[in-house]
């Protein structure tokens, strides 16, 4: 007799031994689970593949140096000369400054959520910032050149009339700036910068901050002792999250950037990123040639996202191993 | 028994710590004020930029036929019109992109958290981090580079799915990942003890105890391709009327529709601009917000 109530024959009956159905099951199940991880893998790789075998035979007929050269002339097809300083120049020092608004204040918030929030609130708070990366992109861009050139033009002035012998605030008489599409990147990336610097911030150790509190610091003394050395790796791996997000971003860049003929190294000028001039060009994808050395331009930016997420990974992968 | 050997009453009693001096309370202060600073400057834009697109998109969105009409016929110089062939476009779009993304995201989070062991698993956690970071133009260069210039194929809305696949698939592994760490092993042990298999195990308890969270990653992940636009500009150019085949003709989409006729300064266009601005972010915090709520379903049973 079983003392399930079932009969000898029912524990028996449903087994399916080693071997049978549950492991091939298992091997198949595994086998899509592992298969789906490989798609992944593939998909970076097809990344690779396909922006490097269609940029190549484009630089190869490059009558200009690819990295030094500033011209982009695709015109004749036998010989396009086309070179990315310029692009290269406008994509980084925007997404700089875009991080250099965005850290100092992303880290304030953070700081504010874990530490300052009365606990209650810290949930709705933090969704508020969250939402900020709910808005679509487009959408910044519309409200950045309509809403708040108005407001930034005046500042900028300001600026280059104090610090116009500096050529970095040379004015240039531009609409839409490269410090304009820096301050909408800067709100931009500031959700995800705060989202993992929040993380890191709450990890604190709570006999840490005790222990800053018992040797009778401040609250803020506390957060400077504590919260702070424990959390800088997080903070700057945020930070260059954030850095690769403002890299790419396209089209709220696009639709502020003003095209200018000539280039400064003014933030006060227009110009055009990596990601805003493909985005711009797309109806010149007529002929291998035009549409290699565009993407010729995107694989240069592939790379510089790339490096930019795995030194962002390294950082975090040394901070676990020093915590755990 | 003591250590202080003083006879004086002074010494017995506590060192002065009830304050700390002016100049440490002062920047206490100050940096107190300055965290509230900070999270103020980070909800002004978003305020901004929410009273910006409901002040000027608002009108539109009441007539009715927004919402059941297209902009066929209709020309920047004239009022009407819908955007029912943007928003059935921009749907199909994100159903077709989540579609593909769902299971490779959820089976690769699985294999991750309950097989991933070694070196391979390392390299998919990394591939995932790095798809994290692919911006959308870059996710469209590839597309094109698969499907029109190798192919030949034409640019469709199936192609966009294609890209928003790229950007999808990162954030549904992650969410799932973190919903998967959750469920207690004790259910998986159970399972096991009574002799289930590894898959059904996973099929029927893991999966199942995660679900809520994993619709939260998924429902994100949705609002998240529905606002981008790169992709629609290298992939699926704009069309006027309404297009419901993927794989044939240009297929409209909301961010094509507001980036459509932006730099135009006459009324109408302008109106249908912000209006059609208007009704992305609503489809997009609509999501969000089903995904929060969701999500906070999820927390209370666990």
């Amino acid at each position: 007799m079983s003392v399930t109530g079932h009969s000898e024959l029912d524990v028996v009956a449903p087994n399916d031994g080693p071997g049978s159905t549950g492991a091939l099951g298992d091997r198949i199940f595994r086998g899509l689970a592992a298969g789906s991880g490989l798609v992944v893998v593939l998909l970076i790789a097809g990344v690779a593949v396909f922006l490097v075998g269609q940029a190549v035979p484009a630089l190869a007929k490059d009558k200009a140096n690819f990295l030094t050269d500033r011209v982009w002339s695709l015109g004749n097809l036998d010989a396009p000369s086309f070179g990315i300083p310029d692009l290269l120049w406008v994509t980084v020092i925007s997404s700089v400054i875009a991080l250099l608004l965005a850290v100092p204040v992303a880290v304030g918030v953070a700081l504010f959520l874990t530490q300052y929030a009365p606990r209650r609130l810290a949930t709705p708070f933090a969704y508020l910032v969250d939402l900020l990366a709910a808005v679509p992109s487009i959408i910044y861009g519309l409200w950045g050149y309509a809403v708040l050139r108005p407001v930034v033009d005046p500042v900028q002035n300001f600026l280059s009339d104090t610090l116009g012998f500096v050529p970095l605030f040379k004015d240039t008489g531009v609409g839409g700036t490269i410090f304009l599409a820096s301050i909408v990147l800067g709100i931009m990336i500031l959700p995800i910068v705060t989202a993992i610097s929040r993380e890191v911030f709450a990890q604190t150790p709570q006999t840490h901050k005790e222990g800053a509190y018992a040797l009778g610091a401040t609250r803020w003394e506390m957060i400077r002792t504590a919260v702070l050395p424990f959390g800088r790796a997080g903070v700057i791996s945020a930070a260059m999250l954030g850095l690769g997000r403002a890299l790419g971003e396209t089209i709220a860049v696009a639709i502020i950037l003003s095209q200018v003929a000539g280039f400064s190294f003014s933030i006060f000028n227009g110009g055009q990123t990596f990601a805003s001039k493909i985005a711009l060009s797309a109806a010149e994808f007529d002929s291998p040639t035009k549409t290699g050395a565009f993407i010729a331009a995107g694989l240069v930016l592939f790379i510089l996202t790339f490096a930019v997420n795995a030194a962002a990974r390294v950082v975090i992968e040394r901070r676990k191993a020093f915590v755990e | 028994m003591s250590v202080i050997t003083t006879t004086d009453p002074d010494a017995l009693a506590p060192p002065s710590v009830d304050r700390p001096s002016r100049g440490r309370e002062v920047k206490n202060a100050v940096a107190t004020v300055l965290m509230w600073v900070a999270f103020a400057i980070a909800v002004i834009p978003l305020v901004w930029v929410l009273w910006t697109v409901v002040t000027k998109g608002y009108d539109l969105l009441l007539q009715p036929g927004w919402w059941t009409h297209s902009q066929q016929g209709i020309t920047i110089r004239h009022q009407g019109g819908g955007a029912y062939h943007a928003i059935i476009g921009t749907l199909l779009q994100a159903l077709v992109c989540g579609a593909i993304s769902v299971p490779i995201g959820i089976m690769t989070a699985v294999y991750l958290v309950e097989y991933g062991r070694g070196r391979f698993a390392r390299l998919v956690s990394f591939m995932v981090d790095i798809l994290t970071g692919v911006p959308s133009i870059v996710a469209a260069l590839f597309v094109y580079a698969v499907w029109v210039t190798t192919f030949g194929f034409d640019r469709v809305g199936f192609a966009v799915s294609l890209a928003l696949v790229l950007l999808m698939i990162p954030v549904i592994v992650r969410s799932t990942e973190e919903m998967l760490k959750l469920v207690p092993n004790e259910l998986r042990e159970a399972s096991y003890a009574l002799g289930v298999p590894t898959w059904k195990t996973i099929m029927r308890i893991v999966l199942p105890t995660a679900f809520t969270g994993i619709v939260t990653g998924v429902l994100l992940g949705l609002a998240r391709v529905m606002g981008e636009t790169a992709p629609l500009l290298i992939l699926g150019p704009y069309a006027k009327s309404i297009n419901t085949n993927l794989f044939s003709g240009f297929q409209a989409a909301l961010p094509t529709m507001i980036y459509q006729d932006r730099t135009e300064s006459l009324a109408p266009a302008v109106a249908r601009t912000w209006a059609a601005a208007l009704t992305l972010i609503i489809v997009v915090l609509v999501l969000n917000l089903a995904g929060r709520l969701v999500a906070r379903r999820f927390r209370v049973r666990g």
